[in-house]
């Protein structure tokens, strides 16, 4: 058993483990039972793209419910805003569509654009925004352990909870052996400069990944010594009352019914 | 120190065990001992000597070798394997492969929730076991956000939250800096189980166990007085151990 502990914990200076994209709260929304959240989150989505790209009030809607959520949660429209910048890189594709969709074109400001494309960009940015904004909301107001605890709740299979959870343990673990290598690997003169180094960087990857796995193989043998079986014992029981499930079903029911006007008006 | 005799059976008794890797490693070559309830015991050996293969066939994970290792009166085999290793705690060199939950509370309760302990129940487990060890205050924190020193104390809380009948350590004193060595001292000496400790750590040996075992080559070749080993310097050059310089365990005066 080979042990390379003894590591620095460089990025331990934030408390309790707490996640970048969580914010600390004890508002109505941080209180819920974490499985009602997930589900909310995933039948509002839901709701929002079956929703006619046509019926763009309906959009506006629904981002008004949003907004209101993030003000029961006290997350400021700064912090929401700036976390939805990740959607960027995802929606370029979307701002192409209107120049490159054929069919019928409209001419604004000396651009000719398709009509057919204006639409399916409009279609892609609005559901795509406020999808992202959605898990910004449920990141925000949800610990990732508690989110854990709620997919296990939901029945999401035991294995790929075991291995998010793991993810969550050991990605801390696995940087800093990363960081570590890359500082032995400069303090004896090595500086990637340009493609010829990228050999030496892929057997630092190759290296990490071995030991990784040697990792893993230690810590299954760790779990095995104490009785682990097959299946994760349940610690924390989550469970949640009628009425924070009705809490938490509010914003999905509301959208729901905006979606039906949609489709009748 | 032939504390067999009492009525009670010893925590530990090995006969005869020996190991062969798949390929074709020899580990072990007959090793026998026995250790008595209540007893704190050192297993020193060089590298390679077998001490690992030895710890794993304590519960069970290594085995189809001969011999046979009894817990308790209860034999280690596939019949009993639940009840094994609820009874051997073992507490891994790297804390890190030992705490593997997201909290150091779910940690400490995954041992006991996997026999079954549920509720306020477990609830009670995890705080003795966190108290035991002076960690009750950082129940919620992640492992990976704690000191080297106050992850191996979890970890020997993890351990004793299965209420085990034998407490194994290997090298229980690596990387650790002279007060947290002192620290798990104080804990380990508070602690009413069995230790076997597994370590080349010298002098946390004599400071912590009052009998060793030295284990060369897949054979036990000495078995005494921690003290009395340790100044023996024939015994200890013919098997690799060495004192830390200027150390002489003739003049250190023991309180155990």
């Amino acid at each position: 058993m080979g042990a390379d502990g003894g590591t620095s914990r460089a990025s331990a200076a934030e408390r309790g483990g707490a996640h970048r994209l969580y914010r600390h709260g004890h508002s109505p929304v941080h209180g819920l039972p974490p499985h009602t959240k997930l589900a909310a989150a995933f039948l509002f989505v839901l709701v929002v793209v079956s929703t006619p790209r046509e019926a763009m009030w309906a959009f506006g809607v629904y981002a008004v419910l949003l907004a209101s959520v993030a003000y029961h949660a006290r997350v400021p429209a700064g912090f929401l805003l700036r976390r939805l910048l990740i959607e960027v890189p995802f929606v370029a594709f979307a701002v192409l569509m209107p120049f490159v969709a054929e069919g019928e074109r409209v001419h604004v400001l000396g651009l000719s654009l398709s009509v057919n494309g204006l639409w399916g960009a409009w279609n892609v940015l609005a559901k795509g925004t406020l999808g992202v904004a959605t898990s910004v909301l449920l990141a925000a107001t949800t610990e990732l352990r508690e989110l854990l605890l709620g997919l296990q709740r939901l029945k999401l299979p035991p294995l790929l909870v075991q291995i998010a959870s793991f993810m969550i343990r050991y990605g801390d673990v696995i940087t800093d052996e990363m960081r570590r290598m890359r500082i032995a690997r400069e303090s004896r003169g090595f500086e990637a400069k340009g493609v010829r180094h990228w050999g030496v960087l892929a057997k630092s990857a190759g290296a990490l990944f071995i030991r990784s796995y040697e990792r893993g193989e230690r810590v299954h043998l760790a779990m095995v010594s104490r009785g682990y079986a097959g299946t994760m014992p349940v610690i924390d029981e989550v469970t949640a009352s009628g009425a924070q499930w009705r809490h938490a079903l509010a914003l999905p029911c509301a959208a729901l019914v905006v979606c039906l006007l949609g489709w009748m008006l | 120190m032939d504390a067999v005799t009492n009525a009670v059976p010893a925590s530990l008794e090995v006969s005869g065990l020996a190991f062969a890797y798949p390929d074709g490693h020899q580990a072990l070559f007959g090793v026998d001992f026995s250790l008595a309830r209540g007893e704190r015991v050192a297993l020193l050996g060089p590298n390679g000597a077998g001490k690992t293969t030895l710890v794993l066939h304590l519960n069970g994970i290594l085995s189809g070798g001969t011999g046979t290792v009894t817990v308790a009166g209860l034999p280690v085999g596939p019949r009993h394997m639940a009840e094994i290793r609820q009874k051997v705690g073992i507490v891994f060199q790297d804390p890190d492969d030992q705490l593997f939950m997201p909290t150091v509370r779910e940690d400490v309760a995954f041992g006991p929730a996997a026999a079954g302990i549920k509720g306020a129940a477990l609830e009670e487990r995890v705080r003795t076991a966190l108290e035991r060890v002076g960690m009750q205050d950082f129940a919620d924190r992640p492992p990976h956000h704690l000191s080297f020193g106050q992850r191996r104390r979890v970890a020997v809380a993890t351990v004793l939250a299965m209420e085990p009948e034998i407490l194994v350590l290997d090298e229980p004193s690596s990387n650790l800096d002279p007060a947290s060595r002192r620290e798990l001292a104080d804990i380990l000496r508070s602690l009413d189980v069995t230790v076997l400790m597994v370590t080349h750590d010298l002098p946390y040996a004599l400071e912590l166990c009052p009998r060793s075992l030295v284990l060369s080559d897949g054979v036990i070749v000495a078995d005494g007085p921690t003290g009395a080993l340790l100044s023996d310097p024939e015994l200890m050059r013919a098997h690799r151990l060495e004192l830390p310089f200027g150390f002489d365990p003739k003049s250190v005066t023991m309180g155990a």
